[in-house]
């Protein structure tokens, strides 16, 4: 075990759905739960890292000193951490930089959130010309599924990918999520639901687009010394042995919300590997690990494609040829290298600061042999890949 | 701009700054005066590039031209603060590659054009379109349609 390993001790999740309660409670559920499977007490935790909501008011901002309040006040020292999508992951990178560093041997890293219907819509009101935002909703109508409809269109006219090759992972996450308690959407479906449900952004349609969900998740990380004390032995133990939180680098070339254009690459070359292959290959490179190491992944599959676009920024294969991996079952509890076998954002939805640190502890139930009804033989290694508006990236590495 | 020229006074730009309104009408984005590279939407301030540090981006015309990365069609209409109208009708959004400036920007297609008349790689031209209409005012905004004019008669000055 490398000297900067974090032990994960704990992990818990309240169930995700759509309940329109305050964010916090959920929390509560879910760090009791984590608390609870580490073995140890609220007032044994010294940090609290707290992904940021920020469609719940001040307290969705300041989410660290949130839940320190929520569980009763200790003294824990808090931080909490805003990256949109990626919020769970930068929480996570905090914390284990505190540890790091030495100054706490066991943190808390929590995110819930409490989600609108429909559309996510800009954050706050009045004309604000100057917020990208604000804009592409304003001048373009540009939703979140018109963005992932663009990625879902190269697709289809760059690798002849088809609405049947969508809706099959689709049909492979809505699998994978049957079993799993903590999943909203615990039904099975077939090519033709997909095909079948309304086009919302073509050529996306309504099962192709993760909804918006409300949901939790927490863990409690620790330095390797608490932990060998805590348990005795650490065989056996998940350990994180990565966390990218990559931002681009310039020139930025694909087209990402809520950009209205790229970066320019007249002037400077592109780097070698672009951003969403950066954030990957950045975590890989820390682990010193490579895809081929790989048990399973979880990726942000905010729409169906998108999740053969991560199969493709992992490396799991080469460009072009992710719909021939999902075809081939290589991406199957069972096959090769499953990926999302927690059901993803497919039958989760996605409560944005919960969902990253949620990657994670399905990759800790997995590795643990305790994913009942989805697990995955001989799980060693697991890695997640998000990515968060404004240029943020979030993969992590777990192993055992 | 010089050549911003409103031929309707009914017609305003939904955004000041960012396209012009005449005949052949283009965007206008900025370039550093330093490096040479470009930004859209249009600022002012430090250049984006870490190698270069300019401060100062001047507003440029960008090439009227350019090919398809990718599109999309609305069926739902978006939230606000989009203006849709009632009833919505579908419409495409486009993101068109501009050769010179080495970057995409994102409009939407004019009114009738769809996914099914597009396609990756396809020749696109600027033109400009209602966005909204309020108290008799045409709000614009700059699309991407299908190419049909000869680029060198109608590509940007």
């Amino acid at each position: 075990m490398s000297d900067r390993d974090l032990v994960v001790l704990g992990v818990g999740m309240h169930p995700w759905g759509k309940w329109g309660r305050d964010f916090t409670e959920y929390g509560m559920v879910a760090a009791r739960a984590a608390l609870k499977d580490a073995g140890i007490e609220w007032k044994d935790v010294q940090y609290v890292a707290g992904a940021d909501t920020i469609r719940n008011g001040y307290p969705g901002f300041i989410a660290g000193a949130t839940f320190a309040q929520k569980m009763g006040w200790t003294g824990a020292r808090v931080s909490s951490s805003y990256a949109a999508c990626a919020s769970g992951a930068m929480s996570l990178q905090t914390a284990r930089a505190s540890i790091l560093a030495g100054f706490c041997d066991v943190a808390m890293v929590i995110g819930a959130d409490t989600t609108p219907k429909g559309f996510f819509a800009p954050v706050g009101g009045g004309d604000r010309k100057n917020d990208p935002d604000w804009l592409r909703f304003h001048l373009l109508g540009a939703t979140n599924p018109a963005y992932f409809a663009l990625f879902a269109r190269r697709r289809m006219d760059l690798y002849g990918a088809t609405s049947e090759d969508f809706a099959q992972v689709k049909v492979k996450n809505s699998i994978h999520g049957l079993n799993n308690p903590y999943a909203r959407f615990r039904k099975e479906n077939a090519v033709e639901d997909v095909l079948n449900s309304p086009v919302v952004s073509d050529p996306l349609r309504l099962l192709d687009i993760c909804a918006t969900s409300d949901g939790a998740a927490a863990m409690i990380v620790t330095s390797r010394a608490f932990a060998e004390k805590h348990l005795g032995s650490l065989k056996g133990v998940p350990r994180i042995k990565a966390v990218s939180t990559s931002t681009p680098t310039y020139p930025q070339t694909l087209l990402e919300m809520p950009d209205f254009a790229t970066d320019s690459s007249a002037v400077v070359m592109p780097p070698a590997r672009g951003f969403k292959d950066s954030i990957c290959w950045d975590a890989y490179e820390e682990a010193g690990v490579g895809p081929e190491d790989l048990s399973m992944a979880e990726v942000y599959d905010l729409s169906t494609a998108l999740e053969l676009d991560w199969y493709e920024h992992l490396g799991l294969c080469a460009p072009g040829e992710a719909e021939g991996l999902l075809r081939s079952g290589a991406t199957t509890i069972g096959g090769r290298i499953p990926v999302n076998p927690s059901g993803g954002l497919s039958c989760f939805g996605e409560a944005i600061p919960a969902q990253a640190i949620a990657q994670v502890c399905e990759l800790v139930w997995q590795l643990r042999g305790q994913a009942e009804g989805r697990q995955i033989d001989n799980a060693k290694l697991g890695i997640t890949a998000n990515q968060g508006l404004f240029g943020h990236g979030s993969s992590v590495i777990v192993g055992i | 701009m010089s050549e911003t020229v409103t031929s309707n006074a009914s017609q305003v730009p939904a955004i000041e700054g960012w396209f012009t309104l005449d005949q052949n009408p283009h965007l206008i984005g900025a370039q550093c005066t330093g490096c040479g590279t470009y930004v859209f939407p249009p600022r002012e301030g430090a250049c984006p590039s870490p190698l270069c540090d300019s401060d100062e981006l001047k507003a440029t015309p960008f090439s009227r031209f350019g090919t398809v990365w990718s599109y999309a069609e609305n069926r739902y209409a978006p939230p606000l603060p989009y203006r849709a109208a009632e009833p919505f009708e579908p419409y495409a959004l486009v993101a068109v590659q501009l050769e010179k400036e080495g970057i995409i920007v994102l409009g939407q297609a004019p009114k009738g054009i769809l996914a099914k008349d597009l396609k990756v790689g396809m020749r696109m031209q600027l033109e400009t379109d209602v966005l909204y209409r309020e108290d008799g005012v045409d709000y614009m905004v700059y699309v991407w349609a299908p190419a049909v004019q000869d680029e060198a008669a109608g590509g940007a000055k």
